[in-house]
């Protein structure tokens, strides 16, 4: 699940062309522009790698920040079936974070020094895992709006410049489809239901909806550094661009579940062919991204305490690893 | 608490997806050995049912060509064209050539 404000830069990222590199640059940005892959030895602008690591870092945080909501209602899923699916999304999930952690290994960090910060709290991840999931209907929510909107955003970051990055994403979005599929359901259910049910499941579309509009990040006009994300070919779509393909594709699935869109000022726009809708509320998007969300402490401290309750497992592992190795030396 | 400052080590996974065809690449885990990175790499890369088979290698065991010296490395094929059927101009009429 990918995510916003992750590919705003930091100071360290902006790019400083300098006379020593100029030629080197000027043929990295050639095989850019020819849509040609760059791979990890090959040579790459400085800013280019660091923006690279923290924002391909920043994403797996994302997706292993995102197991904690939905893990929340495994042990509460209302069938066997249910149950089942949500441990697979889960999973998937898990498994996301690890084929982006070995992306962002190849540019020559050590994964260890990337789960450090997210557990110092330096490292950024999706403010939406920071919102709580109170009813099950709010499984279904994330699976057809969080991962429809990270859908959205990852599509494009399948034809990113870099290699393994787009590699990763590839493998991503073919299990993404899943996951959105699987929420939709939910929500079909709930929505097909009891009174009870459709009230459930239009609470969690309150809920879901005006987050899910925020994952794909600031607005343009606010999106400092995206000019350079989109000369390197990282970025190939703009927040507002993505936004509008969400909020187009997801309006008639809200219809067919006959829920209502918590947007007063939603509107067709026949002429421009597009939904109309209201204005983000974006200070609360930057206190969630500050770390004023609702559940930002406690997914952190859920982090920690699974990284250091781990750890003999990991010493074990590694204690083990090394008396085999030792008995098969001194029997040879 | 002592910290672990040890790493699992990298391994590279390679994964046939049936029976004929060849191990290809598919991405790279941390294991503590090499019967583990074999189970990680069927929990992480064979989920949905993508291989019959798992080749695991420790990623410091690989041995890379250098991108830098991918001119001159590969620069022997460039100019011989003959090496592919195609620089032959072999008359319409004759057939099954």
């Amino acid at each position: 699940m990918y995510t916003q404000g992750l590919d705003q830069l930091g100071r360290s990222e902006l790019h400083v062309p300098t006379a020593e590199t100029a030629a080197l640059e000027q043929g990295f940005l050639a095989r850019v522009d020819r849509e040609e892959k760059i791979e990890p030895k090959d040579w790459m602008p400085a800013a280019y790698r660091q923006t690279l690591i923290r924002q391909i870092s920043q994403h797996a945080h994302s997706e292993i920040v995102g197991m904690l909501p939905e893990g929340n209602w495994i042990t509460r899923a209302p069938t066997l079936k249910r149950k089942a699916v949500l441990i697979a999304k889960v999973q998937d999930e898990g498994g996301h974070g690890a084929y982006l952690y070995s992306a962002a290994e190849t540019l020559g960090v050590a994964r260890s020094d990337l789960i450090d910060q997210l557990l110092a709290g330096t490292a950024k991840y999706s403010s939406i895992f920071n919102y709580p999931t109170v009813s099950w209907a709010d499984v279904g929510a994330i699976g057809w709006l969080v991962d429809g909107a990270a859908i959205m955003n990852q599509i494009p970051l399948c034809r990113c410049s870099y290699g393994p990055y787009a590699r990763a994403m590839v493998r991503i979005c073919k299990e993404e489809s899943f996951h959105q599929r699987q929420g939709f359901e939910i929500m079909l259910t709930l929505a097909r239901g009891t009174r009870e049910q459709r009230a459930m499941a239009q609470a969690a579309l309150d809920r879901w909806w005006w987050p899910s509009l925020m994952m794909f990040g600031p607005s343009d006009v606010d999106s400092k550094h995206g000019a350079q994300s989109t000369r390197w070919k990282i970025k190939r779509v703009s927040n507002d661009d993505l936004r509008q393909k969400f909020v187009d594709v997801t309006v008639p699935q809200a219809d067919f579940l006959g829920l209502k869109v918590p947007d007063p000022d939603l509107a067709w726009d026949a002429a421009g062919q597009h939904y109309r809708f209201g204005t983000i509320d974006w200070t609360e998007f930057n206190e969630v991204l500050k770390g004023n969300g609702p559940c930002n402490h406690e997914r952190l401290a859920a982090r920690r305490r699974a990284h250091e309750e781990g750890a003999w497992v990991r010493e074990a592992a590694l204690a083990y690893a090394d008396k085999q190795r030792n008995r098969q030396a001194s029997a040879a | 608490m002592e910290k672990m400052q040890r790493d699992w080590p990298l391994w590279e996974v390679f994964i046939r997806s049936k029976a004929g065809l060849e191990h290809k690449h598919a991405g790279s885990l941390h294991a503590a050995d090499a019967t583990m990175a074999i189970e990680h790499a069927r929990d992480l890369y064979t989920r949905r049912m993508e291989g019959v088979s798992i080749w695991v290698v420790k990623s410091s065991d690989l041995v890379a060509s250098d991108p830098g010296e991918g001119a001159s490395l590969f620069e022997p094929a460039r100019d011989k064209v003959y090496r592919h059927p195609t620089f032959y101009d072999i008359p319409d009429e004759v057939k099954n050539l």
